[in-house]
C-alpha cells in the first residue's frame, strides 16, 4: 500500500465533495417570487367549505380579497391529493383558532381539485378552522404564480404580499409573520378593530364579503 | 398491515447486511472460511428480504392501500392497472426499492454463480456488494421509507407525475437505466475485491465480470435510447436529447464503460493498461452514483429531479466514501500494476483503442464540467448560469467525429504492429465509402463541416466494419466450403466478443446517421389552422380535419385529428393531443409521430379554441429519427452476442498473445491490501 499517493488522491476528493456539500445550501429551482412587497393580486371566488364559527361563511359566497384591505390575511393554497398538505393542516387550523377575534383572516384556496374529494378530505382531517373557496380554473393560482402547494400567502393591511412560503408552514412561521404584520395595523385596526373586524370578515353581507 | 411487515423485512435486511459486510471482511482476515460463507448467505437472505418488500410495495399499489405512503403519494384509484404497477419507480422512495432489489438480484447472481471460486476475490467482491446493499437499506429504513404509515387513511391519491402515465415508454425507460446503472456495481465490486484480495495484477477480476458489465453496459444503452424516444414521444418539443443534467448522468458512466470494454481487451491481450482499467472501472461506478445523488437530491436544475429531502445528505456521505475509498485505494496499489507488455508501435490496434480511451475519457469530462458547472460558477462567482447546446455541441462534436472515425480503423488495424502495406490494404479502401457519404451531405444540402465529417466517417466507420464480416466470412466460405449465412453464424459464434462489438459498432454508427440528419435537415412550422385548413412544411402536407374532446376516468382529453395528404389523398392520420390530469395546472402535450424508414412527421396540438373552430399544430420533419432507435436496438444486439465469452479454442493460440503469467507480482500474505 504507497499511503503516500493514496493520501494525494484523497485530498483530490475534497474539492468535489466540498462543491457538492455547498450546492445543498442551495435551491437550484428556487426563483425568488417577485410578490413579497408587491400588492397581492385580487381576486373573488366561491366559497365551498365553510369553516366553524366564528369565522365561518355561507357556503356559495363570493370572497374578494380587496374587501378585507386593513386586516392581515392568511392565504392557503392546498388540494386534497396533496400530501404535505395534510402535514401542516392542524398547525394551520388550530393557529387559526387562536388568533380568532384578532384583525387577521384565514382563507384556503383550493387548487386544481373537485369540491367534493376536498369536503371528504376536511372532514376526514377533523374539520378546518376558517373558511375555503375554490379555485376552479386556478386563475388565481397562476395570477401567485404558484409553484406547488401548499403555499402560504401573508398579505398586510394595505393589501401587499408580506411572504410566501413555499411548502407546508410551521407554527414559529405563522406567529412570527401574523404577528408583526398585525403590528404594522394602524392602531384602530388593532385595538378598536379587533373585535370589530372579526365581525366584519365574518358576518355575511359586511365589508369582507359581496 | 402490510406496510408495517415490508418494513420489518427491510429493517432486518440492514441487519442482515451488516452482519455479512462484517462477518465477512472478518472472515477472509482471519482465514475463517465458514464467516466467508455465512456472507454469501446473507447475500441471498438480503435479495429475499428486498424481494418481500418489493412485492409487497407492488401488491399495496395494485390494492390501492392508502395507508403507504408511498402509495398515497403517487397512486390513484383511477389510474389504469398497468401504470399503477410501473408507479413502482415512478417517485423517489419506489425507485430506491427497486434499485435495492436489482441491485440484489444482480448480487445473488454473481455471488452464487462464483462462491466455489478459491481465493479472497469473490469474499471482498460480496463484501463490496454488502456495503453498497447496506448504504439503499439504510436509505429505505430512513429518509426513503416508502411504507410510512398514513393516518388517516386517505380515500384516494393523486396519481403518478401524468408524464409517467403518458406513454408506454415510462415502463421500459427507468427499469433499464436501473438495470443498467445498478450492474456497474458487479464489476467495481470485482475491482475493489482485486485490490484487497492481492489479485489485482491479474485479469480474472476483469473476465469473472465480464458477462455482467456487457449486461449492465447493455441495458445502460437500451435505456439510454429509450430515454432519449421517451423525451420525443412525450414532451413534444421534437428533440430527444437536450444535455439535461440527468441525461448527462446515465451517458457518463456509458462513455467510461464503453472505454473500458475496449482498454480491457488490451490489458487482458497484451498485458497493459492495468491501472488505467482499474480508474475506468471505478470511475464508471464512482459516475453512477453521481448521476443517482443529482437525481434524488435535488442539487441541479432539471426536469427529472425528484423532490429534495434529507436522503440527498445520505446520498452526499455515501459518494464521499465511495470517492475517498476508491481513490485510496487505487492510489494505494497503483504500485503493484506493472505493465508486462508494451506498445510494439503505433500502427497497432492497442494504440486505436488508446485513442479511443483518450478521447471517451475526454468526452465524458468534457460532460461532467458542463453538468457541473453551473454549481461551480454559482460557488464561486456567485452568478446563476446555465450550460445548454452549444457548449456541449461545440466541445463534444470533434470528439464525436473523432471517434466515427477511430470505430473505422481499430477493427481494421491488428494487435501489435502493421507494416506500411498493411496499413495501406486496410485503412484506404474505406475512404471510398466516406466520399460517397460527404457527396451525398453535400448534395442534399449539408454544410456544416462537422455534419459533412460525421457522414463520411459514418461510411468510413461502416464499410471498415462491414469488412471484417466479409473477410472472415468469404475465408471460411472459401476453408470450408460453408454457405454464406452459415459461414456468418460460425464466424460470429467462433469469437462472439469481436463480431459481437463489431454489430455494436455498426448499431453507433445508425444512431450516428440519425442524429445527424434529424439535426442537419430538421424543418418545421406552426399553424393555426381551421378544419379543412392545410400546413405545408418540406413538401409535407396535413389536414386539419377536426379538433375533439373526451373524458377519461384520470384526465380529459382535447385532440386535433390531421390528415397526411399526399396527390389529394390521405395517406396517415394522426392525432395529437393535450391530456389534462386534475393535479396539473399546466396540460401536458401528447405529441404524434407517424414515421418511415425516410424520417418522422412530428405533430404538437399547440393550443386549440374550446368551440372546436380552430387548432394550432406545430408540425416537424425530421430525416431518419427512426434509425436512432433502430441503431440503438442493434447495439444491444451486439452486446447480447457479445456477453458470451470467446469458445476457448486450446489448439490454436491466438496470433500475437502474449500470455501474462495468472500472477504477474508478488502476492502480498493473505488478507493484506
Amino acid at each position: 500500500m504507497n499511503w503516500k499517493r493514496a493520501g494525494i488522491a484523497a485530498l483530490a476528493a475534497v474539492p468535489i465533495i466540498a462543491l457538492f456539500a455547498w450546492g445543498f445550501t442551495k435551491d437550484p429551482n428556487a426563483i425568488p417570487s417577485p410578490l413579497p412587497g408587491r400588492a397581492a393580486p385580487d381576486f373573488s371566488l366561491p366559497v365551498f367549505s365553510p369553516g366553524q364559527p366564528p369565522m365561518t361563511l355561507p357556503v356559495g359566497d363570493t370572497v374578494r380579497l380587496a374587501s378585507l384591505r386593513g386586516q392581515v390575511v392568511v392565504l392557503n393554497f392546498w388540494a386534497s391529493w396533496c400530501l404535505s398538505c395534510r402535514d401542516e393542516h392542524r398547525t394551520l387550523s388550530q393557529f387559526a383558532k387562536r388568533y380568532a377575534g384578532k384583525p387577521v383572516h384565514f382563507l384556503g384556496v383550493l387548487y386544481n381539485d373537485r369540491t367534493a374529494p376536498a369536503l371528504q378530505w376536511i372532514e376526514e382531517m377533523g374539520g378546518q378552522e376558517y373558511p375555503s373557496v375554490n379555485d376552479p380554473d386556478a386563475h388565481t393560482a397562476i395570477n401567485y404564480g404558484l409553484y406547488g402547494v401548499p403555499e402560504t400567502y401573508f398579505i398586510d393591511g394595505n393589501g401587499r404580499v408580506a411572504y410566501k412560503q413555499t411548502g407546508p408552514v410551521t407554527d414559529a412561521i405563522l406567529t412570527r409573520e401574523v404577528d408583526s404584520l398585525m403590528a404594522a395595523l394602524p392602531p384602530s385596526a388593532r385595538t378598536g378593530g379587533s373585535a370589530d373586524s372579526a365581525a366584519a370578515g365574518l358576518a355575511p353581507g359586511t365589508k369582507g364579503l359581496q | 398491515m402490510t406496510g408495517l411487515l415490508a418494513h420489518d423485512a427491510l429493517m432486518v435486511s440492514v441487519v442482515v447486511v451488516l452482519v455479512g459486510a462484517v462477518l465477512g471482511s472478518l472472515g477472509i482476515r482471519g482465514g475463517r472460511a465458514d464467516w466467508v460463507q455465512i456472507a454469501f448467505g446473507t447475500v441471498y437472505a438480503n435479495f429475499v428480504l428486498v424481494s418481500l418488500a418489493t412485492g409487497a410495495m407492488i401488491y399495496a399499489l395494485v390494492t390501492h392501500d392508502f395507508s403507504i405512503s408511498y402509495v398515497a403519494q403517487v397512486g390513484s384509484r383511477e389510474t389504469p392497472l398497468f401504470y399503477t404497477v410501473i408507479s413502482l419507480w415512478g417517485a423517489l422512495e419506489g425507485s430506491i426499492l427497486f434499485w435495492a432489489w436489482v441491485l440484489g438480484a444482480y448480487s445473488t447472481a454473481v455471488v452464487w454463480l462464483n462462491r466455489k471460486r478459491a481465493g479472497n476475490l469473490v469474499p471482498w467482491a460480496s463484501v463490496t456488494l454488502l456495503v453498497v446493499a447496506l448504504f439503499f437499506a439504510i436509505l429505505l429504513v430512513g429518509p426513503a421509507n416508502p411504507f410510512k404509515p398514513v393516518f388517516p387513511v386517505p380515500a384516494d391519491g393523486p396519481g403518478p407525475n401524468p408524464l409517467l402515465q403518458n406513454h408506454i415508454l415510462m415502463a421500459v425507460h427507468p427499469p433499464l437505466l436501473y438495470l443498467g446503472y445498478v450492474g456497474m456495481t458487479v464489476p467495481f465490486a470485482f475491482a475493489v475485491g482485486a485490490m484487497f484480495s492481492g489479485e489485482v495484477a491479474s485479469d480474472d477480476w476483469i473476465r469473472i465480470t465480464r458477462p455482467y458489465l456487457m449486461v449492465a453496459w447493455g441495458f445502460l444503452s437500451a435505456a439510454i435510447i429509450a430515454g432519449m424516444w421517451w423525451s420525443y414521444e412525450v414532451l413534444g418539443w421534437g428533440g430527444y436529447w437536450a444535455w439535461d443534467p440527468v441525461e448527462n448522468a446515465s451517458f457518463m458512466p456509458w462513455l467510461v464503460a464503453t472505454a473500458f470494454l475496449h482498454s480491457a481487451m488490451v490489458q487482458e491481450r497484451r498485458g497493459m493498461l492495468k491501472l488505467w482499467n482499474l480508474n475506468l472501472m471505478v470511475g464508471t461506478f464512482v459516475l453512477t452514483i453521481l448521476g443517482t445523488f443529482l437525481t434524488r437530491s435535488g442539487i441541479l436544475s432539471s426536469v427529472h429531479a425528484f423532490t429534495e429531502g434529507p436522503i440527498g445528505y445520505y446520498f452526499l456521505v455515501f459518494i464521499a466514501i465511495v470517492l475517498v475509498a476508491a481513490l485510496v485505494m487505487v492510489a494505494g496499489v497503483s504500485d503493484k500494476l506493472h505493465t508486462t507488455g508494451h506498445f510494439d508501435s503505433p500502427t497497432s490496434r492497442e494504440t486505436a483503442f488508446l485513442l479511443n480511451n483518450l478521447f471517451l475519457t475526454a468526452f465524458m469530462f468534457t460532460v461532467l464540467v458542463g453538468t457541473l458547472y453551473p454549481l461551480l460558477a454559482e460557488a464561486l462567482r456567485g452568478v446563476k448560469v446555465s450550460v445548454g447546446e452549444p457548449f456541449f455541441n461545440k466541445m463534444t462534436l470533434p470528439l464525436i467525429v473523432s471517434l466515427l472515425f477511430l470505430m473505422g480503423v481499430g477493427p481494421a488495424l491488428p494487435w501489435g504492429s502493421a507494416t506500411k502495406a498493411e496499413m495501406k490494404a486496410k485503412l484506404l479502401p474505406p475512404f471510398s465509402a466516406a466520399a460517397v457519404m460527404a457527396a451525398i451531405a453535400l448534395a442534399v444540402g449539408a454544410r456544416n463541416p462537422y455534419a459533412v465529417l460525421a457522414y463520411a466517417f459514418v461510411g468510413y466507420a461502416a464499410f471498415a466494419n462491414l469488412r471484417e464480416y466479409w473477410i472472415g466470412m468469404k475465408a471460411r466460405h472459401a476453408a470450408h466450403g460453408e454457405s454464406w449465412p452459415v459461414a456468418l453464424a460460425r464466424l460470429v459464434g467462433g469469437n462472439r466478443r469481436r463480431y459481437g462489438g463489431y454489430v455494436a459498432h455498426l448499431g453507433v454508427l445508425l444512431v450516428a446517421l440519425g442524429i445527424a440528419a434529424s439535426e442537419s435537415f430538421r424543418a418545421e412550422r406552426e399553424a393555426t389552422l381551421a378544419p379543412g385548413q392545410t400546413i405545408t412544411v418540406a413538401g409535407h402536407t396535413a389536414r386539419l380535419k377536426e379538433v375533439w374532446g373526451r373524458e377519461e376516468p384520470q384526465r380529459a382529453v382535447i385532440g386535433a385529428t390531421m390528415e397526411v395528404v399526399q396527390n389529394g389523398k390521405v395517406v396517415a392520420t394522426a392525432d395529437p393531443r393535450m391530456n389534462f390530469y386534475p393535479t396539473q395546472s399546466a396540460p401536458v402535450p401528447t405529441p404524434q409521430v407517424i414515421s418511415s424508414i425516410g424520417g418522422d412527421l412530428y405533430f404538437n396540438l399547440m393550443a386549440f379554441d374550446q368551440n372546436g373552430s380552430h387548432a394550432t399544430v406545430k408540425l416537424i420533419v425530421q430525416p431518419l429519427v427512426p434509425w436512432i432507435w433502430f441503431g440503438g436496438g442493434v447495439v444491444v444486439l451486439g452486446a447480447i452476442i457479445g456477453i458470451f465469452p470467446k469458445r476457448r479454442r486450446r489448439t490454436a493460440p491466438a496470433a500475437v498473445r502474449h500470455p501474462v503469467p495468472a500472477v504477474a507480482v508478488p502476492l502480498p500474505s493473505e488478507g493484506e491490501a
